[in-house]
């Protein structure tokens, strides 16, 4: 490289790599510091605890529980996630007209804030009173207002976040996948049809599906990883001021309340929780990674 | 934004009033203080610059007021920070390293004290100790000292339709099982019997519950769990009763700490604070009364929860001294502030004994039933010892029994022992 382009390259690099120095690998060393004392209400603590940290959050029942409840979380909302936002795609890439009208529209949520889209969500649509959207419609076939983010048995609330977070995040997968489908070359469909492919779901699976992998596996890493790190709409659909009830709160709510909470802070088990939780989030992406193969193309 | 209401909505903190007004044995102006020497320095001198944290009261005026206040202070240039938002993490967070603010209000918790992040203010509060009831100075004091003034005391209560009890033959609930039974028989025309928070009560009903079967959160000054019995299983368990037999409103708009479900005509009765008065007075007129939480049983007690914010000194401030000299000049002496600050704005019940009988506004109605509650029925939400960690076993506890049937003796035994594990970390 040369020395012009050396000093233009941290010119434009330097104060993002400086941002992320300060504000994310600096937090990052100072948690795992931390992890190691009794940081009760201080982030320079002088009580050095060894692994107790660790002890404690690795037989925390509401930790494992939340780490457990998100496992469970993940395998619905991942696949969940890939099957709609990869029809979409399709379904808006084969448009005629209009495309970039219902690319947006689709999109739009995407740059919605969480929070807003929570409360939404919480207080209009799944409001548990009669004039809720979702119990208005269930009461024009003459049902009772159902109370979806506090009902336990069948744990309605689900449904509640679910669907904010598809409506939130399905726009986005769906746009990476119509930037990989754009990017397949129309020779070799050229060459399927001559080949005798039937248009539709052979010429789908032997032809775009395979041309998809990469696009594909990096929707399911993304995914879920931000499966994971849930905090946003969980905080703000199911949390209140009082707090958090036990069923459905993310590791991430969790550690948040252990390390933030009101009147005390226990940074030194929030952060052994948030290095455990980091390291299950590495390890098993590593492994869907090695099991999907990523970075090998079709 | 928060408003004066959410420190009681916050876990584990908390004030008493239990037998205000009766043991300083005074009527009218409060004594006035003398023994705190750190006063106003001569108008001469330069003024120092101290700064004040509220978080944001809802009521309209307080900002106003609060500024007022501090403007009007003669020792020092104070300035008055609002903060909407998550105050109380944003206070833990600046008491860690920061110099700022000098003054703040909030609810001491013990792990303050150990890290020397607050300053005992008790040779500020020594003139008039005895106009605050120990009660209210128990949410403010860790180990025998006292780390915040008490700025004023809010309560919750039982609100209830009085027109619509009549018209179903139901009698104000003097007993938990009558609440059951009141909020089953109120529940019809799509009106709910009973409305006690979008969780189900399990935020706002865990105390009241422990209480109404004459436990507590801690007891033995704090160093044992107070829920170590059968019967808080038992009381809890209730709990459960209530969010199964469909006559708990969930899922409204607003939750419980907002009287919007009670004015809107979704439930009869519904638990939230003494704030609510001139919102529901203002839709119902006198079509409404308030109750303590009924006991559990002939062997229990009504309650009503109380707390209140403590204007409080950063240790690591630049001007301590001047910091306390302002606290004790604005809650200490300024009496005519101190009772507009609390009664003014909305319905509050003034931190000093003294103040409460010239509380015009607390004289009245339920207004005044209210206030009588808090002399006769108060207890204090968790306390300075009553940590986050053992507020969330307790409170998982009382959602898994409500929400999702749990063993009531199981999970209370659960909560117990985090509980414990606490108190052994904090004094071995």
């Amino acid at each position: 490289m040369k020395r012009r382009d050396a000093r233009a390259f941290w010119l434009f690099v330097g104060p993002f790599l400086i941002g992320l120095a300060v504000f994310a690998y600096l937090p990052i060393g100072w948690s795992a510091y931390l992890s190691f004392f009794d940081a009760r209400n201080t982030v320079t603590p002088t009580d050095f605890v060894g692994l107790d940290n660790y002890g404690h959050m690795l037989t925390d029942e509401p930790f494992l529980s939340s780490l457990g409840t998100f496992s469970v979380f993940a395998v619905f909302i991942v696949p969940l996630t890939f099957v709609l936002s990869l029809a979409l795609a399709l379904g808006v890439n084969q448009l005629r007209f209009a495309r970039a009208f219902f690319r947006s529209v689709f999109f739009l949520p995407f740059a919605c804030s969480y929070v807003v889209a929570s409360l939404i969500w919480k207080t209009s649509l799944f409001s548990g009173v009669r004039y809720g959207l979702a119990n208005t419609v269930l009461g024009l076939f003459g049902a009772d207002p159902v109370a979806w983010t506090g009902t336990v048995h069948p744990p309605l609330y689900w449904i509640v976040l679910v669907t904010a977070r598809l409506w939130l995040q399905l726009g986005f997968y769906m746009i990476l996948f119509i930037a990989a489908l754009q990017r397949i070359p129309r020779h070799l469909y050229e060459a399927a049809w001559l080949d005798g492919a039937k248009p539709g779901w052979q010429v789908f699976r032997y032809v775009t599906l395979p041309q998809l992998r990469s696009t594909a596996v990096a929707v399911l890493l993304l995914n879920l990883i931000n499966a994971y790190q849930a905090f946003d709409e969980f905080y703000n659909i199911m949390g209140d001021s009082r707090g958090y009830p036990p069923f459905a709160r993310p590791p991430l709510v969790y550690l948040y309340y252990t390390s933030l909470g009101s009147g005390g802070q226990d940074l030194g088990r929030g952060s052994a929780g948030a290095v455990i939780l980091a390291l299950i989030i590495a390890l098993v992406t590593l492994l869907q990674g090695r099991v999907l193969r990523f970075g090998r193309t079709a | 934004m928060h408003n004066r209401r959410n420190f009681l909505a916050l876990a584990g903190v908390g004030a008493l009033t239990a037998a205000c007004g009766s043991n300083t044995g005074r009527q009218g102006d409060p004594p006035p203080s003398t023994a705190y020497s750190a006063g106003p320095p001569p108008s001469d001198t330069p003024k120092v610059a101290l700064q004040q944290w509220y978080h944001a009261y809802g009521e309209d005026g307080v900002q106003e007021a609060v500024k007022r206040y501090a403007a009007s202070y003669p020792g020092a240039a104070v300035t008055v920070q609002w903060n909407p938002g998550d105050y109380d993490s944003k206070i833990v967070t600046a008491l860690q390293n920061s110099k700022v603010p000098d003054v703040f209000e909030a609810q001491v918790k013990i792990d303050w004290v150990r890290q020397n992040q607050v300053v005992s203010l008790d040779d500020v509060i020594a003139p008039v100790k005895a106009d605050f009831s120990p009660a209210v100075l128990a949410a403010q004091t860790v180990e025998g000292k006292v780390y915040g003034i008490p700025q004023a005391t809010d309560t919750q209560v039982l609100f209830y339709r009085k027109s619509l009890l009549q018209a179903a033959g139901v009698q104000p609930p003097q007993t938990v099982d009558e609440l059951i039974d009141a909020a089953a028989k109120l529940t019809k025309d799509g009106v709910k019997g009973f409305f006690a928070g979008n969780d189900g009560g399990v935020g706002v009903l865990t105390g009241p519950l422990l209480w109404s079967a004459g436990l507590d959160y801690l007891k033995g000054g704090n160093r044992e769990v107070g829920f170590d019995d059968p019967r808080a299983a038992t009381a809890l368990g209730k709990l459960h009763t209530l969010n199964t037999n469909g006559s708990l409103l969930l899922g409204a708009p607003a939750d419980w700490s907002d009287p919007g479900a009670f004015i809107d005509g979704l439930a009869a009765m519904q638990w939230t604070g003494l704030w609510n008065v001139p919102k529901i007075r203002s839709a119902f007129d006198d079509d409404f009364g308030v109750l303590p939480f009924p006991k559990l049983d002939g062997s229990g007690a009504p309650s009503v929860p109380v707390g209140a914010y403590g204007a409080m000194v950063n240790a690591k401030s630049a001007h301590v001294a001047e910091a306390k000299a302002f606290v004790k000049w604005l809650w200490i002496d300024q009496t005519q502030n101190q009772l507009e600050f609390a009664t003014k704005f909305g319905f509050h019940v003034p931190a000093r004994q003294s103040l409460i009988d010239r509380a015009d506004n607390l004289k009245n109605g339920p207004a005044a039933d209210a206030a009588r509650f808090v002399k006769e029925n108060s207890h204090l939400v968790g306390g300075p010892v009553w940590t986050q960690q053992a507020n969330t076993a307790l409170s998982d506890a009382a959602a898994k029994i409500a929400k999702e049937g749990a063993d009531p003796a199981a999970q209370v035994k659960t909560a117990v022992g985090v509980a414990q594990s606490e108190l052994k970390r904090l004094f071995g």
